[in-house]
């Protein structure tokens, strides 16, 4: 008997009893749709995290304050205010850099009209489309000299039109509140979509000094943002920065940065490394499912032998082999747990794309997951299958035709 | 010319916990090729007991069996499987039809285990149904035939592999007297083709359309002897 036709004997037994056959692939269903889901889901909201650090700008370095000690109890990064204009000033004099802007933010109120808005607001540079890699869709982004004036203008996210003017309507040269201080709308930010957890399209953008006095108050911004000169100049832009600030606050060469430098590919890597914490955690979970999936497969099996010793012993007297035997039962529960999985496989996209929609996430279905699952139902219906099937195969010919 | 089954000094032991039942207490026995053998005897004399171990599905305890010049006793699992594909065609009382599973498939069944390609396997199958006079029910499954009908589909697999011996224990068993006739006279047609037979039967009646008759009483052989008178299976006559 060649390996097709035991499939096709092991097809009929499984299309015998259907409702059974199915109930036994409900587990491998469930673990192999949780796994392609998941990772769909995880793999997309690192995409997104991904997307998100690239479109901050490019050759980017990101000077947050650093960790702050007082004695020996850490304050965490941040807690300390360090960085000031002078320092993104000092910045840009070394040729290593491109481009520095420096950002305060905060939530603000905005109001046109009868028209009440909440947003996020961002305070910065006229250098901001540069180092942060953000075009304009309408308007101007304001110059070097309403920064220094503290004008009172400002750039606002396409999502924020929609909210205050209506979809589509041009609000340049109108003059909206903001925390009740009136300012002049000049610009539109070209719309980057969301993208993860921060929306690029929501917020209001207004010139440092002007958000500084205004709104957040203090002589600190909370980062500055440092474009290189080029890819290659990455390091020694990271070295110059470092150089200049430590002169700026006046730091003793034994003393600690009291700021850090961390480029793109830091935090990328720092994000890509929890999301595969993620994913192995993940995939954990979803082995679990899988041997559970598989007992049940097992006992359906055992149930199946037992069930049909009789038809065991009828093949064995007209000249069935233990292999033949052991191949037939194997086939039927490889067929049982690759059926599972193929039908998880096509659940979980489902599901994945669904939950992607309701929730407006990010999906990415890789070929790997699905590769993973298929050759994993493969393996439990081996692993879970061998033990029933060698039942089979072992009995006396004499005993599965007795067997009542 | 050795003979097809060759038995001497055969034994069987069942052990049920502590007990022993000897089942055969050496048995010696030898038919030749195109033999007529009808085993009869008491219940619980040793028949099926003996049939079993001539058709390759028991183990016996001890003695010599040579079955086609073949050592049985010697022989693994695995070579049994294929002494009993390729040498024995066995027909049970109970019929031992695979439910939800047409004639022909059944009657397949020992090619597909022998390697047959699918179209010939068919072929000869539906041969083999046509020879017991079944050619009309091919795609009957066993729940829509008749006892004998059933009956015949399991000669049909018994034979359709082309087996040097025919074992059946009580195959008129489950039959009624007309039935059983019909099936006699399939076996009698068999055997005048020079098929070796050997059945057990608890009838007389049925022992005479055999030539040979075999008596069983406690595990032993007790009288072994040709038929005197032979009985010939004519449905014809049954039907008048
Ligand atoms: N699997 C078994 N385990 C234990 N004892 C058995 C087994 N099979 C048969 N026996 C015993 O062996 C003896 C012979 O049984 P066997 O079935 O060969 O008798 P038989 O001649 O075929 O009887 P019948 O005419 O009723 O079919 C009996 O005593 C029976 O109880
Ligand atoms: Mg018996």
């Amino acid at each position: 008997m060649n390996f097709l036709e035991s499939f096709r004997v092991s097809l009929r037994s499984i299309k015998s009893n259907k409702l059974r056959s199915f109930l036994t692939m409900l587990g491998i269903i469930i673990g192999v749709a949780a796994v392609i889901s998941m990772v769909g889901i995880g793999q997309g909201a690192t995409a997104d995290v991904a997307e998100q650090i690239n479109s901050l700008g490019s050759n980017l370095l990101i000077v947050t304050p650093g960790q702050a000690k007082q004695g020996r109890i850490s304050l965490g990064a941040g807690s300390r205010d360090s960085l000031t204009l002078a320092d993104a000033d000092a910045l840009s004099q070394n040729s290593s850099i491109a481009g520095v802007t420096p950002s305060v933010t905060s939530r603000a109120q905005l109001v046109w009209e009868s028209n009440n808005y909440s947003t996020q607001l961002e305070g910065t540079s006229e250098t901001f489309p540069q180092v942060r890699s953000t075009n304009l869709q309408q308007g101007r982004f304001f110059n070097h000299f309403e920064v220094k004036t503290q004008a009172n203008v400002a750039v606002i996210g396409t999502e924020v039109v929609t909210n205050l003017f209506g979809e589509g309507a041009n609000p340049i040269g109108q003059t909206i509140q903001v925390n009740q201080i009136p300012f002049e709308v000049i610009g539109v930010l070209e719309s980057k979509g969301s993208s993860g957890m921060t929306n690029n399209d929501d917020r209001i953008i207004v010139p440092v000094t002007t958000a500084m006095s205004r709104f957040t108050g203090g002589n600190y911004v909370s980062t500055i943002y440092v474009s290189a000169a080029s890819a290659d100049m990455m390091d020694q832009a990271k070295f110059d920065a470092e150089t200049t600030l430590r002169t700026q606050h006046n730091l003793k060469p034994a003393a600690d940065n009291d700021f850090q430098i961390n480029s793109q590919s830091d935090i990328l890597s720092t994000a890509q490394s929890v999301s595969s914490v993620m994913t192995t955690l993940l995939s954990g979970i979803a082995s679990i499912s899988l041997i559970v999936g598989g007992i049940g497969i097992m006992n359906i099996m055992l149930v199946s032998v037992t069930e049909r010793t009789r038809e065991i012993g009828i093949r064995k007297a007209i000249g069935a082999t233990r292999w033949d035997i052991l191949r037939q039962f194997l086939i039927e529960s490889v067929t049982l747990s690759l059926l599972g999985g193929a039908i998880g496989i096509v659940l979980g996209i489902g599901a994945a794309y669904l939950i992607g929609k309701v929730a407006s996430m990010s999906i990415s279905i890789s070929m790997s997951p699905i590769v993973y699952s298929f050759l994993s139902s493969m393996a439990v219906g081996v692993i879970f299958g061998v033990y029933p099937a060698r039942k089979a195969a072992q009995l006396k010919p004499i005993d599965a035709l007795r067997y009542e | 010319m050795n003979p097809v089954i060759g038995i001497k000094n055969l034994k069987k032991i069942y052990r049920i916990g502590d007990q022993e039942i000897h089942a055969l207490r050496g048995v010696n026995l030898d038919i030749g090729k195109g033999d007529f053998v009808a085993i009869m005897g008491p219940s619980g004399s040793g028949k099926s007991t003996m049939m079993n171990v001539i058709g390759c599905l028991d183990k016996p305890t001890s003695g010599e069996f040579f079955l086609d010049d073949v050592p049985i006793m010697e022989a693994h699992d695995d070579e049994l499987a294929l002494i009993r594909n390729q040498k024995i065609g066995f027909v049970f009382q109970s019929f031992n039809l695979l439910p939800r599973t047409t004639a022909v498939e059944n009657v397949e069944l020992p090619l597909l285990y022998a390697g047959v390609p699918a179209k010939e396997r068919r072929e000869r199958a539906i041969a083999a149904l046509e020879s017991v006079g079944l050619g009309n029910r091919l795609n009957n499954k066993p729940n829509e035939l008749s006892g004998g009908q059933q009956q015949r589909v399991s000669i049909a697999r018994a034979l359709v592999n082309n087996p040097v011996i025919l074992l059946a224990d009580e195959p008129t068993g489950a039959l009624d007297t007309k039935t059983s006739i019909e099936i006699m006279q399939i076996f009698q047609q068999l055997n005048q083709s020079g098929k070796t037979i050997v059945l057990v039967t608890h009838e007389p009646d049925i022992a005479e359309y055999a030539k040979r008759n075999i008596h069983f009483r406690d595990g032993q052989v007790v009288a072994d002897e040709q038929v005197k008178e032979r009985r010939w299976a004519n449905v014809e006559e049954v039907k008048s």
